[in-house]
């Protein structure tokens, strides 16, 4: 009963495919499939930007959209239908071709993503040896849709902006792929299947994720401040800042392009979310050992879910960095400290079972954070500004 | 130590969260068009003309000085004065406005039109609820939309119609006995006695 519940969509579509003859049976499989999650996750995001918005309002003790629909949750239909007729302009000099592309290849490339990710047990649809290899490549070809966007347009809003993201997302690129790099050498496999599998283990009750070990829970922190940093989201949304570059790379966007950007900003989100519970917190597998009935999908979106209400909770608190503290997080204290979190892996992986690598690799991870944080993020040495000729 | 103001922030904004599903006293919002504040009184939208008595068209105040016409910065009034005179509140024949338009699409709320009236006949409304569908007819007011009561004026601004109306009581005695000053000195005039008549010399030799 549970396994059936845990393997309907599987089965659903194994009854499906039967109906066909033989031949078409793989194509058919694979297209319903695609279907699937080409449907399902932008359903996804139209749920999101309702949720995000009322748990704005929330956080800053506002009531958040309530008019349309039941507690106002038809809201992102309204807005569907509102950025469908709306008129699609085309800037005079801009290029044309490019500025046309610049959407579709960012929805395109985010959406291949979603190939590779587990979403429950044998719930994905390429079962990549190199999943995670094919997952980056990806994430990074959307910067050149970013940057197509921005230069396209023939704007100077949405030139700075474009800039601004690619410098941004080559810096935290690195991060975020050296602290995957972690999962890797510990679970020994790029394929995401098998980095679930790896964590889907149980000592009494408690799972094997890899987010309960001192090196996974740094790499976890980093990997989320990198992916923060990806997927342009508040406090590192630079590249939009609506207060200084109206909108950022999208500014010459309107209507249902612009609506792709905003779709293809949120696709980035759930699919570097749902990479990031696969390396870290599990994929589909269960947080206790007594829990493992529960249909492993739903793990799976459930921590989906968490890390996109982090992702809105952030949005809600912090300000929006300054360019140059930006990169100085990232090149003097996020970059160094992925790297030395290698290093801790290593010796991970090398001390053998028993208590003395947690303690070793717990201080050393500490002692790192206190120490890289005070020196290299250390403002001491500006002192307040004087203005010789004001005085 | 690094991150410590981020997770204070994030326990501030979680407290937001929860707390305003629990006190409704968190939320500051009012659903407008089923709730509604009560208007503040010294709350100033457009213009309006005030009038005395029931009658607005003949207890219009405005005497069509067009001072207000001249001072408005975005040139929003137009007047026209009336060839005829009729007789104001204070009893003396005035001029009237045939047109009064005020274009309340190009209207800034600067109420200076109210500063320079000396007859304290336009004064500022509080109704904000303006919007139409026809964007040039609809916002063009005339005089019959533009005319509200004295009692309207006493009921949205109380504190400022009591002084006005202090400022016209003032006013009505100052000319009040201006007048009586220009009956008596007519009557003594009249009861003085004539002056002699003097004939002309050579008439009728």
């Amino acid at each position: 009963m549970f396994t059936t519940l845990d393997q309907i969509f599987i089965i659903l579509r194994g009854w499906l495919v039967s109906f066909l003859p033989l031949c078409m049976r793989t194509a058919v499989g694979v297209l319903m499939s695609v279907v699937t999650i080409v449907l399902l996750f932008p359903a996804l995001f139209a749920l999101t930007t309702v949720f995000e918005r009322k748990g704005l309002g929330r956080i800053q003790n506002r009531l958040g959209p309530n008019r349309v629909g039941p507690f106002g949750f038809l809201q992102p239909i309204a807005d569907g239908i509102k950025s469908l007729t709306k008129e699609d302009i085309v800037p005079l000099s801009a290029n044309a071709p490019v500025h046309f592309l610049a959407p579709i290849v960012l929805v395109v490339a985010v959406f291949m993503g979603f190939a590779v990710l587990p979403m429950g047990r044998n719930m994905v649809l390429v079962d990549m040896d190199a999943g995670l290899l094919f997952f980056f490549a990806m994430g990074a070809s959307t910067e050149l849709a970013v940057f197509m966007a921005g230069w396209s347009s023939r704007n100077k809003y949405s030139l700075l902006g474009a800039m601004r993201a690619v410098a941004q997302m080559i810096s935290y690129e690195v991060v975020l792929l050296l602290s995957s790099v972690a999962v890797v050498m510990i679970s020994g496999s790029l394929s995401l299947t098998k980095i679930v599998e790896a964590q889907n283990q149980y000592t009494w009750c408690l799972p094997h994720w890899y987010i309960f070990t001192p090196w996974g829970f740094a790499g976890f922190i980093m990997y989320a401040i990198a992916a923060t940093a990806e997927t342009n989201r508040s406090p590192f949304d630079l590249p939009e800042g609506e207060s200084e570059l109206v909108a950022g790379y999208h500014t010459e966007y309107s209507g249902f392009k612009f609506a792709l950007f905003f779709l293809g900003e949120y696709l980035a989100m759930f699919s570097i979310s749902g990479l990031g519970s696969t390396l870290f917190l599990g994929g589909w597998s269960a947080p206790f050992s007594f829990l493992t009935w529960v249909p492993s999908w739903i793990w799976f979106f459930s921590k989906l879910m968490l890390s996109i209400f982090v992702f809105i909770w952030m949005r809600g608190t912090l300000p929006r960095l300054r360019q140059d503290q930006l990169m100085n997080f990232a090149w003097k204290f996020v970059l160094p400290f992925t790297l030395l979190n290698l290093m801790v892996t290593a010796l991970w992986r090398f001390m053998g079972d028993g208590w003395q690598r947690w303690v070793a690799c717990s201080v050393i991870l500490v002692v790192a954070y206190v120490v890289m944080a005070s020196v290299s993020l250390s403002r001491e040495h500006i002192k307040p500004r004087r203005y010789r000729y004001a005085e | 130590m690094l991150g410590e103001g981020i997770l204070k922030g994030m326990a501030e904004t979680a407290r937001n969260f929860v707390g305003s599903y629990f006190s409704a006293e968190r939320l500051t919002t009012v659903e407008y068009p089923e709730v509604r504040i009560a208007p503040i009184e010294a709350a100033r939208v457009f213009p309006f003309l005030v009038y005395d008595g029931g009658d607005w068209e003949a207890g219009l105040r405005c005497v069509a000085c067009q001072i207000c016409e001249k001072e408005c910065p975005p040139k929003c009034i137009f007047i026209e004065k009336s060839k005829d005179k009729k007789v104001d509140a204070l009893g003396k024949p005035q001029f009237y406005p045939t047109r009064f338009d005020i274009d309340v699409s190009v209207c800034m709320s600067c109420q200076i039109c109210v500063e320079v009236c000396p007859f304290e006949a336009i004064k500022m409304n509080n109704e904000f609820e303006m919007a139409t569908d026809d964007r040039f007819g609809g916002l063009l007011l005339d005089r019959s939309q533009l005319a509200k009561s004295n009692e309207y004026y006493h009921q949205i601004h109380p504190t400022e119609a009591a002084r006005v109306e202090v400022h016209l009581a003032q006013e009505k005695a100052k000319s009040d006995a201006k007048v009586k000053v220009a009956a008596d000195a007519a009557v003594a005039k009249a009861a003085a006695p004539a002056p002699p008549v003097v004939k002309p010399v050579g008439e009728g030799v």
